[in-house]
């Protein structure tokens, strides 16, 4: 079965990932909304930045994070003097290169289905007697939920499989930032690294198996009837 | 009065909405397609906002450009129907029905949910989903929705516009009894001749 390290790899990528991916869906939604919905200038804008990380090399998308949070960087430096926090080759700021890399993938996923729910839909829930939370909640929320439930999945694969902005920004430390992809990449360097390799390679097939399982299984109790195929 | 209306809305070149008086009963807005109908509609009910005007209805003001009232859908208390009948398609029938009367203060509740199943038919539909309904039957669903809210005032915007001719008989009754049994104002819109004479006690012309 698995060796402690192989486990520890495991937990290790699941905790970077679900806690990636737990803390950017509001933010993924709420761009969502504003693209899907929102009529502002600079929209545009807006929709390039966050689909950046799609388009541009992994690589370089690491070595931003490293400009942001890095020691001396803006974002970093105000993080470490005012809360203590230091995100580089630590496994939160590989949480966050794998939150900005989903980030697209989930606020496309997102935005589809929002666009998809009939605004008119909002306006009955408003006769009716709903204000505009209710409306949300009751109404658009449920009707986009295959959209959020496949934008969960996509991120949770990519950020699983996330290795370059990874591996440029919090590096390739044991136990801290190796990652699943990190771990086959440093077994392959290693003579003799085959039957590591097989071995992790084989555990992300079946994590990712495992994760289309689940979102089937979800989108069949959330939509009640057939026709609600996430991917 | 139960409807004073009088309002404006500028769509680039279009000018759209009417002025018009009415008392209790049934009134009828008729007017060929396109005419502005269901945006005059929309306005009454608050999901358009007009340029500028006035709207009374039952006693209650929703909307008045120059005192700066413009009471939101859901304070209007307006039971309206739609052409397509826009059931919600993630809910039962029976959560469909129960949609506005679960958010209807308990004094506004002039309908139960038994009796509003029985008047308009529909009890063997309860635990169906939207899709499975036939024209016709969601468009009694979505009649019975309206009522259960608790509206001071119905529209109905050509809600048998989307149904066959047996259907549409079906519906007609249904309206002449809610015209005749409850005792709630109605504003009906439509383009067909033949359905405002049979049922309006007065005919708004819309141009």
């Amino acid at each position: 079965m698995l060796t402690p390290e192989e486990f520890a790899i495991i937990v290790l990528s699941l905790k970077v990932s679900g806690v990636a991916i737990a803390a950017v869906l509001p933010l993924a939604f709420a761009l969502a909304w504003l693209l899907a919905r929102g009529r502002f200038p600079g929209k545009l804008l807006l929709d390039a930045l966050v689909h950046l990380p799609l388009v541009v090399p992994p690589v370089v998308t690491g070595w931003l994070l490293l400009l942001a949070f890095g020691k001396s960087g803006p974002v970093g430096q105000v993080l470490e003097q005012w809360f203590g926090v230091t995100l580089i080759f630590r496994w939160t700021g590989a949480a966050l290169a794998a939150a900005v890399m989903a980030l697209p993938l989930m606020v496309r996923a997102i935005r589809l289905s929002l666009e998809n729910v009939d605004p008119r839909l909002e306006g009955v829930a408003r006769t009716l007697g709903a204000g505009p939370w209710r409306t949300f909640a009751s109404v658009t929320l449920p009707l986009a939920l295959p959209g959020v439930i496949a934008a969960l999945v996509l991120g949770l694969a990519r950020s699983i499989g996330e290795f370059g902005a990874t591996i440029t920004f919090v590096s390739n430390i044991p136990g801290e930032t190796r990652t699943l992809p990190l771990a086959i990449y440093t077994a392959l360097q290693v003579p003799g690294g085959e039957v590591a390799v097989t071995r992790l390679a084989l555990i992300s097939v079946a994590l990712s198996l495992g994760a289309l399982a689940i979102s089937e299984w979800l989108s069949r109790r959330s939509g009640g009837n057939g026709d609600g195929h996430v991917l | 009065m139960s409807f004073e209306v009088d309002v404006e809305l500028r769509r680039g070149e279009r000018r759209l909405g009417g002025c018009f008086s009415a008392q209790d009963g049934l009134v009828a807005l008729f007017g060929p397609s396109g005419a502005g109908k269901t945006s005059l509609l929309d306005m009454i009910a608050g999901l358009v906002r007009p340029d500028r005007g006035r709207i009374v209805i039952a006693g209650t003001v929703l909307f008045d450009s120059e005192a700066g009232v413009d009471l939101p859908p859901e304070r209007r208390a307006c039971g309206y129907v739609f052409q397509d009948g826009r059931l919600f398609p993630h809910r039962r029938v029976r959560e469909n029905l129960l949609f506005g009367w679960k958010l209807a203060p308990p004094e506004r509740r002039w309908l139960d949910l038994d009796v509003a199943v029985g008047f308009l038919g529909i009890g063997h539909l309860l635990e169906r989903m939207p899709r499975t309904l036939s024209g016709g039957e969601a468009q009694r669903v979505a009649i019975g929705r309206a009522l259960l809210s608790g509206p001071r005032f119905l529209l109905m915007d050509e809600p048998l516009s989307s149904l066959d001719r047996g259907r549409r008989e079906e519906i007609l009754r249904v309206i002449e009894r809610i015209r005749a049994e409850l005792d709630v104002p109605i504003l009906y819109v439509s383009h067909d001749r033949s359905e405002v004479d049979r049922l309006a006690d007065r005919v708004v012309e819309i141009a």
